[in-house]
C-alpha cells in the first residue's frame, strides 16, 4: 500500500474541473490521506467484466492490498469477492466508496455512503454531482471527484510513472519505502 | 500548505527532476541505468495481472523501462502532455502514431515541407499499408482544408518545416482539425518544447526526433511520442473499438485519456519492436537538463549567422523566420518567441550558371561546419539536400518541399559566433 514518495503535488492535468474545483475536490493532501487510511474500499458499479476499467482499478487495489467490496444490483462474485446489491447491505466496516456510476446516480449513493459512515466518497474520471459533493462534505465525508483511484494510488506509489504518464510529481527528497 | 501543492514548476525545474525522485533503496541522484531486458516477477498472479495491464510495472524492456520512463515522463512534463512513449528514434515514433492510428484505406494531410526521411516513410512506406497521403502548401489554410476527405485520419506537420524553415500556423490548424474531429500531429523536433509546445496551442499528439536537439550531442538515436490526452477517441474506431490483439479491450473506454498511448505501448510498440536502449535513454536525458541552455544559445548563434549570411553578395535568399523579411516571421513571433530554432537553409548564387556545384564548392570549403546528415548536435552541422537527404525524392517532390539545387542547410552550433561567421566568411570568399 506503500506511497512511495513523500511529494504530494497536485496535478492539472486531465480533469474537467476549475482550479477552484480542483482545491476542493482533488487536493492532493487529501487523497493521500484518503489512500493511506483507507483500508477497505467498496466499489459501486463493479463491473464482472474483465476488460472494463471498473475491473482493472479493483484487481489494482487488491493487488496494493486493500479490501474490495463489489456493490452491483446483479449480485454474485466478483474477483471472488461476494457483491452486494447496495451500500446499505454490506455487513462490514466501509472506509472509501469508490463511485463508477452515471452522475445522476452519486447522489443517492452519498446518501448510503453518509448513512453507513464512511470516511470518503471518490467519483471516477468525468462522474461529476457538484450536489451531492457538497452533502457528504456537509456529513463530514472527505469527497475526491473525477480521478481515477488506481492512477491516484499509481501516481504516489511510483507505478503510474513506469507508464511514461505525467505524474506531475516533482521532489529532490528520497522516496520512503 | 495547500499553496505548496499547486505550485507549477519552471520548464529548467521540470529539465532537471520531472520523472525522476531518487529511489528508496539507493537513492542515486542522476537517473540510474537500468540496462536490463526483463524484471523478475513477485509471484505468478501478479506476471498474469501485468501481461493483462490491470497493474502498472515492467516487463520487458521493449515495451517499457525504468530509465526510459525518466525520459518519457520529463518529456512530457516539458511538451504539456498527459504522457508519452519514447522509441528507437524519430522516425519509428512517427511510424508508431501512424500504426496505432490508422486502418487500410486511411487518409492523411500532411504539410509538404517534411523532413525528407518522412517524405517517404508517409509516400512510400505508407502506401504498402493502404494509406494515402495528400501534401498541401503549409501556409495555405484553405488546401489543408480542402484535401480533408471522410476518409482523412489525422493532420500532420512539422511545427518548423525541414529543411525550407517554414512555420505552422498551429492554433489554426487545431481549429479545423477539431471541427473534423480528427487529432492534429506535430513533428516538433526543431522547435523542442523549450521554444514551443504544440499542445498550448491544441496539438493533440506532439512526435520527436530526440536525436537532434533534444539529446543535443549527437550522440545517440531516439525519438518520443507525447499525447496531450485531450483528444475524445470515442468515435475512433482504431482506438475505441474492441482491439483484437489484446483479448478485446477498448483502449479509450478503459484508459480514457491515455488510452492512445497504452495502445501504442501496448500493440504498437510490442509488435514493431522498435524500441530505445536503456542508454541511449538515459543519454537523451543527460539532454534534457540542459536543453533550455543549449537552445538560447542555438537561437542566438543562428540569428547572427543568418544576419550575416543575409547580408552577402553570394547569398541569394536566406530562409530564416527569425528574419524581419521572411515570410513566416508573424507567425516565428508568435509560436516561436524565443526564436525559431537554429536550422535553417539558404540559397548560393549560382556559380556559372550551376548553383548545386556553388553548394558542392562551398561545404568543401568549410572548416568549423560538420558536413553530416544530421542537425541539432551541440557542434555546427551543414549538408547539401538536393544531393544528401532529399536525393531520394523526385524532381517534383524536391520543388514541393521547396529544395532548391543551391540550398545549403545550416544546423547552426554552440561554437563562438565569431568563429563560426569567420567560416562561412572564408568558405564564401573561396567561391
Ligand atoms: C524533423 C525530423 N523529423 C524526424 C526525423 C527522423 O528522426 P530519426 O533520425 O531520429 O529517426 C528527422 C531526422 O532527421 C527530422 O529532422
Amino acid at each position: 500500500m506503500g506511497l512511495g514518495s513523500g511529494a504530494s503535488c497536485s496535478i492539472s492535468l486531465n480533469t474537467v474541473l476549475t482550479p477552484e474545483q480542483q482545491a476542493l475536490y482533488q487536493d492532493p493532501d487529501c487523497i493521500r490521506d484518503i489512500l493511506s487510511r483507507t483500508k477497505t474500499i467498496a466499489i459501486v458499479g463493479l463491473s464482472s467484466e474483465r476488460q472494463k476499467a471498473s475491473y482493472f482499478v479493483a484487481t489494482y487495489l487488491i493487488r496494493e492490498g486493500y479490501r474490495v467490496i463489489p456493490v452491483n444490483p446483479r449480485g454474485g462474485t466478483i474477483l471472488g469477492e461476494t457483491v452486494y446489491p447496495d451500500l446499505k447491505s454490506i455487513p462490514e466496516k466501509v472506509d472509501l466508496v469508490d463511485v463508477f456510476r452515471p452522475s445522476a446516480e452519486v447522489s443517492a449513493i452519498v446518501d448510503q455512503a453518509i448513512e453507513i459512515g464512511a470516511m470518503a466518497v471518490w467519483t471516477q474520471l468525468r462522474i461529476i454531482n457538484f450536489e451531492a459533493a457538497e452533502k457528504a462534505r456537509a456529513s463530514g465525508l472527505l469527497v475526491v471527484m473525477d480521478k481515477c483511484v488506481k492512477m491516484e494510488h499509481g501516481r504516489f506509489s511510483g507505478s503510474l510513472h513506469w507508464a511514461g504518464m505525467n505524474t506531475e510529481l516533482i521532489s529532490a527528497r528520497r522516496a520512503k519505502r | 500548505m495547500s499553496s505548496d501543492r499547486t505550485r507549477k514548476f519552471g520548464f529548467e525545474t521540470r529539465m532537471l527532476h520531472a520523472g525522476h525522485i531518487p529511489d528508496p533503496h539507493v537513492g542515486a541522484r542522476a537517473v540510474p541505468i537500468y540496462q536490463t531486458t526483463s524484471y523478475v516477477f513477485q509471484d505468478a498472479e501478479q506476471a498474469a495481472e501485468l501481461f493483462d495491464l490491470k497493474l502498472y510495472g515492467n516487463i520487458y524492456t521493449r515495451i517499457s523501462n525504468p530509465t526510459t520512463a525518466v525520459f518519457e515522463e520529463r518529456l512530457a512534463s516539458l511538451e504539456g502532455a498527459t504522457g508519452a512513449v519514447a522509441l528507437a528514434s524519430g522516425m519509428a515514433a512517427q511510424f508508431a502514431v501512424f500504426m496505432t492510428l490508422l486502418e487500410p484505406g486511411d487518409e492523411i494531410v500532411a504539410s509538404a515541407h517534411l523532413y525528407g526521411g518522412s517524405v517517404t516513410q508517409l509516400t512510400h512506406t505508407l502506401k504498402k499499408l493502404s494509406i494515402k497521403v495528400h501534401y498541401v502548401d503549409p501556409s495555405n489554410l484553405k488546401a489543408w482544408e480542402e484535401a480533408i476527405t471522410p476518409k482523412t485520419r489525422c493532420l500532420y506537420g512539422e511545427t518548423i518545416g525541414n529543411p525550407g524553415g517554414s512555420i505552422l500556423d498551429l492554433e489554426a490548424l487545431a481549429v479545423l482539425a477539431d471541427s473534423k474531429h480528427i487529432p492534429l500531429i506535430i513533428d516538433n523536433t526543431f522547435a523542442t518544447p523549450f521554444l514551443c509546445r504544440p499542445i498550448d496551442w491544441g496539438a493533440t499528439i506532439v512526435t520527436h526526433s530526440a536525436t537532434k536537439f533534444i539529446g543535443g550531442h549527437g550522440t545517440s538515436i531516439g525519438g518520443a511520442v507525447a499525447d496531450s490526452g485531450k483528444f475524445n477517441f470515442a468515435r475512433f474506431p482504431s482506438i475505441a473499438d474492441p482491439s483484437p490483439s489484446y483479448h478485446g479491450l477498448r483502449f479509450f473506454d478503459t484508459f480514457g485519456h491515455y488510452g492512445f498511448l497504452m495502445k501504442l505501448r501496448v500493440e504498437t510498440l510490442r509488435d514493431t519492436g522498435a524500441c530505445i536502449s536503456p542508454m541511449n535513454s538515459f543519454l537523451l536525458i543527460q539532454g534534457l537538463e540542459t536543453l533550455s541552455l543549449r537552445m538560447e544559445r542555438h537561437v542566438s548563434n543562428a540569428m547572427g549567422v543568418a544576419k550575416f549570411l543575409a547580408e552577402h553578395p553570394k547569398v541569394a535568399r536566406v530562409n530564416y523566420a527569425g528574419l524581419p523579411d521572411n515570410p513566416y516571421h508573424a507567425l516565428a513571433l508568435k509560436y516561436l518567441p524565443k526564436g525559431p530554432g537554429a536550422v535553417f537553409s539558404f540559397d548560393l548564387k549560382p556559380i556559372g550558371g550551376d548553383a548545386r556545384e556553388a553548394g558542392r564548392r562551398f561545404i568543401e570549403k568549410l572548416e568549423l561546419f560538420s558536413h553530416l546528415a544530421n542537425v541539432g548536435d551541440a557542434r555546427s552541422l551543414v549538408i547539401h539536400p538536393a544531393s544528401t537527404t532529399h536525393q531520394q525524392l523526385s524532381d517534383e517532390e524536391l520543388a514541393a518541399g521547396s529544395v532548391g539545387p543551391g540550398l545549403v542547410r545550416l544546423s547552426v552550433g554552440l561554437e563562438t559566433l565569431e568563429d563560426l561567421i569567420w567560416d562561412l566568411d572564408q568558405a564564401l570568399a573561396a567561391l
